[in-house]
């Protein structure tokens, strides 16, 4: 049985405790990130309409391509310890929800936190991203609260 | 127009704009793309000979042009050294320990740290110094502190334009528009004080409901406690600076030479202490660019010279009542848009400068602003993504351009609301 544990900045440890809780102890786990390629993208992009300014070794594209791995591989690593099991540490670059959607192929369970407001029970908990791959992930989903949920009174009253 | 009298006849007026617009196609294009890692200068130059030696910009005109390009090329370079500088002694990097700091880890502090130091830096020290010294340092404390960095990477993207209202010298674009406008450094601040604070909040509003996802998402990683040295020298040097830009308006000498003084001080310091070489303050300079940016201007002025005058004289409205600033501000960010902001000021300064002060400004205002609305400033960073960057995975642009059509469209109208407001109050001098 293979997990895959989604990794995103803000909401990660939610999602390591509860594969940790759910998952039987010789599970076979995947720590994921991805970095969204148009972070450093809108850099390069920035740069390039500096009309003129050459110097293609001072794109801070470049920069922030290198500062992200690191601090992608940094983000991992906690999770990894956070978990306290063995583990896999995956990194992919590009559109983040299609890239985490790719990496569940195969996987028995994807864990993943909620992404959006998350002040109230429903209807916007999710944001683009994770209602994106809860869609269309094509194995079973473990949808966490990043924090305690909020209680049952925050549903909104029935229309 | 007047100045047909002087020209060369040489060339008859449609083909020598024919050859001019064709040749300033391929210097932007070659700026962009860049071919065999060519400087952006080894097209531009011979660009430009080719239309004085052709008689499309007559040698008096293109004299005229570097005349007046000279101290603003001049200028900048004194203000590209001065960031460049800057950094070396730390004050990026103690900029990302003080937003650290003060965000206590919450991304939405983040966020208005983020603003209030691209403004600050961008208005005192250019766009560059936005994009290409801050930018990282943002993504690191970001990352640092565990926080979501797309929507400020973002916010320092869209600051490094929308900030650049205030000074003169904070964009490129308004040291060009500065020359040609006839007012001091201090009034030209004065009416862009309200335009640029208009223009900056209204962007804050739109990224704090436009990023509310990832602004709501909280941190991990325990607060950053070090603390790096405070560059003080770099500091006092830079508010030295901006006081002598005040200071030159009441003496009536030239700004740039408050420029050159800070750039100077930091540089004998830096040399003295073994900090930088004179190799590295000259490539801080960027001579080739220097050198594009003169024989983009002459290049411009025979595309201008040669009928683009007499055929946007139609569609430049005249006057300064708010629907023509309105006006000129929609076209400038247009043009901006079409091409780039640089070849879109150098076509708008002459055909708005006969109307005074706020048209200049109000073209100032679209070409700064406009470039937040395509992916980073233009189609001709298109071209580039095209072809520079082919190989790599296709960037995401739907959501910068959607970030855009929010953005640009709301601070563009507040901020020549603004401007408005103020050369009501102020006058345009």
């Amino acid at each position: 049985m293979a997990v895959v544990v989604w990794i995103v900045e803000g909401t990660w440890p939610a999602c390591v405790d509860a594969a940790r809780a759910h998952t039987p102890a010789d599970t076979e786990i995947v720590l994921l990130h991805v970095t969204p390629a148009e972070v450093p993208g809108a850099a390069h992009g920035a740069f390039a309409g500096l009309l003129g300014r050459g110097h293609p070794e001072r794109d801070p594209g470049t920069r922030l391509e290198n500062l992200a791995a690191a601090s992608a591989e940094q983000l991992l690593r906690s999770a990894a310890d956070r978990l306290g099991r063995p583990s896999t540490a995956v990194e992919r670059n590009g559109r983040v929800e299609r890239e985490v959607v790719a990496a569940t192929a195969g996987a028995d369970l994807l864990v993943l936190a909620r992404d959006g407001d998350r002040t109230h029970l429903g209807p916007r908990s999710l944001g683009p991203a994770a209602r994106f791959v809860v869609d269309h992930a094509p194995c079973p989903v473990l949808l966490v609260w990043p924090e305690p949920s909020p209680g049952l009174a925050t549903m909104p009253p029935p229309r | 127009m007047s100045i047909f009298v002087w020209k060369d006849p040489a060339l008859n007026t449609p083909l020598a704009e024919a050859l001019s617009v064709v040749l300033l196609a391929l210097v932007l294009a070659c700026a962009v793309i860049r071919p065999f890692g060519w400087s952006e200068a080894v097209v531009a130059v011979p660009a430009a000979a080719l239309v004085i030696v052709t008689g499309a910009v007559s040698l008096d005109d293109a004299l005229a042009e570097a005349e007046q390009l000279g101290p603003v090329v001049g200028f900048l370079a004194a203000v590209l050294v001065l960031a460049q500088l800057c950094d070396d002694d730390g004050l990026f990097r103690a900029c990302g320990a003080w937003m650290a700091r003060t965000s206590a880890g919450r991304p939405r502090r983040l966020l208005t740290q983020v603003f209030l130091a691209a403004s600050a830096i961008t208005a005192a020290l250019s766009l560059d110094a936005t994009v290409v010294l801050l930018t990282p340092v943002v993504f690191a404390t970001a990352a640092r502190l565990g926080v979501r960095p797309k929507p400020h990477v973002y916010a320092c993207t869209h600051l490094s334009n929308t900030a650049s209202l205030l000074l003169p010298v904070s964009n490129l674009t308004n040291l060009l528009a500065f020359t040609v406008s006839g007012l001091t450094f201090t009034r030209f601040a004065a009416l862009m004080a309200l335009p640029w604070v208009a223009a900056i909040a209204v962007e804050y509003v739109v990224f704090r409901r436009f990023f509310a996802t990832d602004l709501d998402a909280g941190t991990q990683a325990p607060p950053a406690t070090e603390t790096p040295e405070l560059p003080l020298f770099a500091l006092l040097t830079v508010g030295g600076t901006l006081a002598g830009f005040a200071l030159s308006s009441v003496v009536g000498v030239d700004p740039a030479w408050a420029a050159f003084a800070g750039a100077l001080v930091l540089a004998v310091r830096a040399l003295l202490r073994r900090r930088t070489t004179p190799r590295a303050l000259l490539r801080s300079a960027s001579v080739p660019f220097l050198a594009f940016v003169l024989s983009l201007g002459i290049v411009v002025r025979a595309v201008v010279d040669n009928g683009l005058d007499t055929a946007l004289g139609h569609v430049i409205p005249a006057g300064t009542s708010l629907p023509v600033l309105l006006g000129l501000a929609a076209l400038a960010a247009l043009l901006a848009n079409l091409i780039n902001n640089l070849p879109a000021v150098l076509v708008l300064l002459p055909l708005t400068a006969p109307s005074g002060p706020g048209a200049v400004l109000a073209v100032l205002l679209g070409v700064n602003i406009g470039p937040n609305l395509t992916y980073a400033g233009s189609l001709a960073t298109l071209l580039w993504r095209r072809i520079v960057h082919a190989h790599e995975a296709e960037v995401e642009l739907k959501e910068f351009t959607r970030l855009g059509l929010y953005a640009v469209p709301a601070s563009l109208g507040a901020a020549v609301l603004a401007l408005w407001g103020s050369l009501t109050v102020i006058g345009g001098g």
